[in-house]
């Protein structure tokens, strides 16, 4: 039986089903199923069945924003179950990430954003045009490993190191990791404001978290 | 000094991919969306004008729901037609629904260096040079800003670059780089030393503006405000949708015109409502998202029947349309560049769009090449050729020369050949050289464009802007530098 519903929550999540997922996660608190092996052995199987079929060109991205989404909803579901049992899901790091103030581009932090959760991030997106200060304020709040900066934006760009430079004038720039990108944004101008990490795009910005994580 | 600016007139055919029902159902569809879903405008002022024409208005999200009625009234005070003026008369550039004219692409944030052929970060001195490469260019009637003077305070930016323009042509600029009240302020002030005052520039207005809509179905506050500052001095005002199917608009074309129609008519509306009677354009630039890996495409089927669906709405509201062509993700000036460049350019043209953005960028609008700058204008030469269509009279059926050659000899040796060889199109950038030829040098198209483009930018010599006038504003450019950053 439990084969079963592992089955169909791996399903949900290729289908992109929300609802459908959040019902087998309220299933699973109902028959006594572990959470953590809920999301293991059900959701998450179904997210690497997506990836892979996105990495070989098969399924397209809006499958893969949908099985997020449907990852997400049984996540949210399960969370004050993990939370009775004292336990919590690992996440291979925290980001807040957001589009940089004056700069209205939405869809590649968006898309960054999506991937970096689809890989197993917790990722707090601030959405568009976000002060300085406010990513500061929510990296500190919810303990950020990295905080992602993007902008699109030759007239922006100069955001990403007026924040470097903010973080140390705050006394805690070692304590977050910077990833910049966004259109115009190179690898030379990351180094150039003393960022940590830099990507092109956004399957390169879940390999750059990945390695900030293992502290590269 | 330029020559004379070519432009698309009296085609002989034209595509129209939308029926007038379809028309119409796409018309209805907007009315609906701007009534029951609404278009954000994070504008205080944009919102105080919405409210005082009757719409219904959430503060708290800056959504507007304005009535249809609102919207066709107010879009009725839209002139249809208007001029673009220059600096020089002569290039002046009237949008009058029977005219389709040229720009170059604009705001890049790179360069292929036209000597070194490395890519650059831009900078001022590109702005200029590239000006003044268009300004000898016959297919060119405006400018966009083309690339971005990243080596000018970020404040004062999209001022630096206007003023190199003006510097180094007399074809009227259209700016795309200007997004707050504050710069635009300070642009109609540069606008009216150049035109000789503000009633000047009203009558000729040497300066637009073009802004966009930030799909799906919002306004950027900043642009809006620097439009209304636009729309009062007499400037024509335009709002460009890049809304992208399957990303920021839905997966089909009906929807994604939709959604973009619904930003542009009703930001175009709000011009009016400001300012009855101020010229205004559409501007649209649709495209699909890459469902591989989400990116901005700018260049495929899909955006080439936007092209021409797009003219078709501007028609229904009698406005002017600026369309996106020319617009291609190619690294170089290749095959694909080739392709999307032509066949955008093709349905906008063939369908009267009547200013096209624009020559000379690649890699989604973010490199500049001036081998792709040249090549798009003899695409354009093509594309016009074309759409001359073929005359049939008493001359061009020459019934006296055929009967004269007869069958077999040739026409070599005829007068109606000679005076009418030159209405046939001239190559310019095709190899058609013997195979020989090539296999010696290996070269081709970019390296002919690349070299006219050098010899274009070692002997041009712009109609020169007044000293006292540059030395103005100058001054006034170092005044702004100086003013804290807004
Ligand atoms: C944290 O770590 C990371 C790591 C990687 C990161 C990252 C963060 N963020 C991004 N990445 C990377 O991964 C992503 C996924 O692969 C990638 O994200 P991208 O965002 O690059 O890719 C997306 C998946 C798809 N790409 C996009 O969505 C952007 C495409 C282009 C064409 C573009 C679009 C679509 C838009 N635009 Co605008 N726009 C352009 C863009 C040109 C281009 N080809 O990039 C660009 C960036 N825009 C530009 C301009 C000028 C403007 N735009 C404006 C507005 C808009 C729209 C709203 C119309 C629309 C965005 C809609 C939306 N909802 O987001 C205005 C800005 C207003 C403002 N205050 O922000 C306006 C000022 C125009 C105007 N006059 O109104 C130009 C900037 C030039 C410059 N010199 O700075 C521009 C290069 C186009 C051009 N040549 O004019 C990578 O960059």
């Amino acid at each position: 039986m439990s084969t079963d519903i592992f089955q169909a929550m791996a399903q949900s999540v290729i289908d992109g089903e929300k609802e459908e997922a959040a019902r087998l996660a309220r299933q699973a608190v109902t028959d006594g199923i572990d959470p953590l092996v809920a999301i293991d052995q059900g959701f998450v199987a179904g997210m690497r069945y997506v990836g892979e079929q996105y990495t070989l060109g098969e399924m397209f991205l809006p499958d893969l924003v949908l099985a997020a989404e449907a990852m997400k909803a049984a996540i949210a579901e399960l969370e004050p179950e993990m939370a009775r049992r004292g336990t919590a899901r690992q996440v291979l790091g925290t980001v807040v990430i957001g589009t940089v103030e004056g700069d209205i581009h939405d869809i590649g932090k968006t898309l960054v954003g999506t991937l970096l959760s689809a890989n197993g991030f917790k990722v707090y997106d601030l959405g568009v045009n976000v002060p300085l200060q406010t990513f500061l304020d929510k990296a500190l709040e919810v303990n950020a490993d990295i905080i992602g900066l993007s902008t699109l934006l030759t007239t922006t760009m100069i955001n990403q190191r007026k924040f470097v430079q903010a973080l140390e004038a705050a006394g805690v720039r070692s304590r977050f990791k910077v990833l910049v990108g966004g259109a115009p944004v190179t690898r030379s101008w990351a180094a150039e404001i003393g960022a940590d990490g830099y990507s092109e795009d956004a399957s390169g910005a879940v390999q750059a978290a990945i390695q900030l994580m293992q502290g590269g | 000094m330029a020559g004379n600016i070519l432009s698309i007139s009296q085609p002989r055919f034209r595509v129209q991919p939308l029926s007038e029902t379809d028309i119409q159902r796409i018309h209805e569809a907007t009315l609906h969306v701007i009534e029951h879903v609404g278009v954000r405008f994070p504008s205080p002022r944009a919102l105080e004008l919405w409210q005082a024409h009757g719409a219904q208005v959430d503060l708290h999200t800056s959504t507007v729901r304005a009535p249809a009625a609102l919207i066709e009234k107010a879009l009725r005070s839209a002139p249809p037609t208007f001029t673009l003026a220059a600096r020089d008369p002569q290039q002046d550039l009237p949008l009058d629904g029977d005219h389709v004219f040229v720009g170059t692409d604009g705001c890049g944030v790179e360069v292929l260096d036209l000597e070194s052929g490395q890519r650059r970060r831009s900078c001022l001195q590109d702005v200029a040079d590239i000006a003044r490469t268009a300004d000898a260019l016959e297919e060119i009637g405006f400018h966009w800003v083309p690339v971005s003077a990243q080596d000018r305070p970020a404040h004062t930016r999209s001022l630096h670059e206007l003023c190199a323009i003006w510097g180094n042509s007399s074809k009227h600029v259209q700016t795309e780089s200007i997004v707050t009240a504050h710069e635009a302020h300070a642009a109609v002030r540069l606008a009216e030393m150049v035109a000789g005052g503000p009633l000047a520039l009203r009558q000729r207005p040497i300066l637009s503006i073009m802004q966009c809509t930030a799909s799906p179905l919002a306004q950027d506050g900043g642009s809006l405000e620097a439009a209304l500052v636009a729309a009062e001095a007499g400037l024509p005002v335009g709002f460009m949708t890049m809304a992208s199917a399957g990303s920021t608009a839905p997966a089909t074309p009906a929807g994604t015109l939709v959604v973009g129609n619904a930003e542009v008519i009703s930001a175009l509306a709000l011009m009016q409502l400001a300012f009855p009677g101020a010229p205004v354009f559409y501007a649209a630039a649709q495209t699909a998202m890459d469902m591989r890996t989400g990116g901005y495409t700018g260049g495929g089927p899909e955006d080439f029947l936007f092209g021409a669906a797009s003219n078709q709405l501007a028609d229904f509201y009698h406005v002017p349309l600026s369309m996106g062509s020319f617009a291609t993700g190619a690294k170089l000036p290749d095959w694909q560049a080739g392709v999307e460049n032509s066949l955008s350019t093709f349905m906008a043209c063939a369908s009267m769009a009547d200013m096209l953005l624009g020559v000379g960028l690649l890699h989604g609008s973010r490199i500049w090449s001036y081998e792709q700058m040249l090549l798009d204008c003899e695409i354009f030469a093509i594309i016009r050729r074309v759409l001359q269509g073929i005359r049939v009279d008493e001359d061009s059926l020459a019934l006296e020369t055929i009967a004269a050659v007869g069958p077999s000899s040739h026409y070599l040796a005829q007068k109606h050949t000679r005076q009418n060889m030159r209405s046939l199109w001239m190559n310019r950038f095709f190899d058609r050289r013997p195979y020989d030829t090539w296999e010696a040098l290996r070269d081709g198209p970019p390296d002919f464009a690349r070299a006219k483009a050098r010899q274009i930018l070692a002997s041009h010599q712009p109609q020169g802007m007044d000293e006292r006038l540059s030395a103005e504003l100058g001054d006034f450019l170092s005044y702004l530098d100086a003013e804290e950053p807004a």
